[in-house]
């Protein structure tokens, strides 16, 4: 299903020190640095399965979303997604999956969200059967009944949030990919995007990637997890698994976390 | 088909909603005709023999001008564009089923054509009905108008597909204000925003022939007045054609370019 290979990815960083005089000295002379975001990342994810790839600041997972869903193109390695490769195949690719950046938003600022989604409706090309359907749906299952007329700019964070997700599922993807998104959101809101996601889950086999710095998100949600620092993946499987690495088994998966990420260095 | 026609749908209706802007613009733009022409009549009346153009073609390219600014106005951008390329929204845009040039051409078509609408039509009547002196004529013959209908088309084309290029530069910039700025200035100057194209010496005129943008507003505003008509009339058609073709092609090619090393910023 995901088949993801040897993937690297390099950037160039512009840096310089302090001062007016390192200003005007990188007016004419640039420094970079290279900084592997990537450094051979491998793994396989099957149908259905709902990933957590965590890591701290900087590991490279938003990196590795962005090649998975097509908007990156990786320096090397190999990645099969449904038959596609992301960054070639883009436009067919993208019809089968879902994206949503919790840091940004998809909907259209000052039309209603409701305008924002029969405009992905279009862009997408789903039936009107099947548009309804979904609609009506996911206005169940996020309790948007009330929000759908208003415009984006006045939704509350938590309100926008399950409006993001549901314009990634209109077009009903195999794959979702979930890049923090219970980021900012109180602990109702949180949870309902939990108990959605697992839903959708159910219902619809959809394959999650999720990440999150959340550890609550992960252990109600995740049935794998990846871990991922400094662009290499240092551990994959499931929770239990990750709890016999670390000598003392009381400890919360935050503290498991804060040990493995002492002792590796990351 | 249907994708990118929805989008122009929703840009097309947003653009209509304002209309206080609208009329506003409307004021100014009565206002700035009548001092143009009247910068003009003065010309006319020293030295009629050695004006370039005929006294109702300059009236005329005047007025078009007016009315259809904001089809041909160079420093109009969409400004959202600029900031989702810097701060990252780009990224949304980019797991879509569309191609970001499609896209984004269209939001530019859907944006001046709406904006023209309201503008466009208060002007053309009004200005049909004004003192000999300053008023907008009729089209000097039927083969004219035709090739001012195609022409008026094709130089939107254009003048979208040129700013296309600059929102692609964007991705390599980050901040384009400077690339804008010399875009604009020159662009206008080039175009014949500034005078009409007949009024520069005979070099800069050669010269500018060489730049797509004497085949925006130039070309339909001249036609229409029967300036350039018969041969020079197709082959500015042709040429108007042969620049889109180029400058569309170009405008993938910078997408192609950029797409292959996108970054997106801010995480």
């Amino acid at each position: 299903m995901i088949h993801v290979s040897r993937l690297s990815k390099s950037f160039k960083v512009y840096k310089r020190e302090a001062g007016i005089y390192q200003a005007i000295h990188s007016f004419f002379q640039r420094k970079y640095e290279r900084v592997d975001a990537l450094d051979s990342i491998s793994f396989d994810i099957p149908k259905g399965e709902i990933v957590g790839y965590i890591g701290p600041n900087g590991a490279g997972k938003s990196t590795t979303i962005k090649i998975l869903s097509g908007i990156l193109v990786p320096d090397e390695g190999e990645c099969v997604i449904n038959g596609y490769v992301p960054w070639k195949d883009r436009k067919e690719y993208v019809k089968k999956i879902g994206v949503v950046f919790g840091q940004r938003s998809q909907l259209w600022w000052d039309i209603p969200v409701i305008d924002s989604f029969h405009l992905l409706k279009d862009i997408y090309t789903i039936e009107p059967t099947i548009f309804q359907e979904s609609l009506t749906e996911l206005t169940a299952l996020l309790d948007l009944k009330e929000i759908l007329k208003m415009p984006t700019r006045q939704l509350s964070l938590g309100q926008r949030m399950r409006c993001e997700i549901a314009a990634s599922l209109l077009h009903r993807p195999d794959i979702l990919f979930l890049d923090e998104p219970t980021i900012g959101l109180d602990a109702v809101s949180k949870k309902a995007v939990r108990t959605f996601i697992k839903k959708i889950n159910l219902e619809f086999q959809t394959t999650v990637i999720l990440t999150t710095h959340d550890m609550q998100d992960i252990e109600s949600l995740a049935q794998r997890i990846i871990l991922i620092g400094k662009g290499r993946v240092l551990f994959d499987g499931t929770i239990p698994n990750l709890r016999d690495i670390v000598p003392d088994p009381k400890l919360s998966l935050e503290d498991v976390l804060v040990y493995l990420y002492q002792k590796l260095g990351i | 088909m249907r994708k990118y026609s929805t989008i122009f749908k929703i840009k097309f209706l947003a653009g209509l909603q304002y209309r206080t802007a609208a009329w506003a613009g409307i004021m100014t733009q009565f206002v700035w005709g009548f001092l143009e022409i009247k910068m003009f009549q003065a010309f006319y009346q020293t030295e009629p023999q050695s004006f370039p153009m005929t006294y109702s073609g300059i009236v005329t390219y005047v007025w078009l001008q007016q009315a259809f600014l904001s089809l041909y106005m160079l420093w109009f951008w969409e400004n959202d564009l600029f900031e989702a390329i810097q701060n990252g929204n780009v990224a949304y845009e980019l797991v879509r089923p569309v191609s970001i040039y499609n896209t984004w051409f269209v939001r530019n078509l859907a944006t001046r054509v709406s904006k023209t609408c309201l503008r466009a039509l208060p002007i053309l009547v009004i200005t049909f009905f004004l003192p000999p002196n300053y008023r907008l004529t009729f089209p000097s013959n039927s083969t004219q108008f035709l090739g001012f209908l195609l022409s008026i088309v094709l130089a939107l084309l254009i003048v979208v597909s040129l700013s296309m290029l600059i929102y692609f530069w964007a991705f390599y910039t980050i901040q384009s204000l400077g690339l804008r700025m010399i875009f604009q200035t020159l662009g206008d100057l080039l175009t014949g925003a500034v005078i009409p194209l007949p009024f520069f010496p005979t070099l800069l005129q050669k010269m500018s022939l060489f730049f797509p943008f004497a085949f925006a507003q130039n070309i339909p505003f001249r036609v229409y007045s029967g300036e350039i008509s018969g041969i020079a009339m197709i082959r500015s058609i042709q040429g108007q054609i042969f620049w889109i073709i180029i400058l569309v092609g170009f405008g993938k090619w910078l997408e192609f370019r950029v797409k292959n090393r996108m970054t997106i910023q801010g995480g």
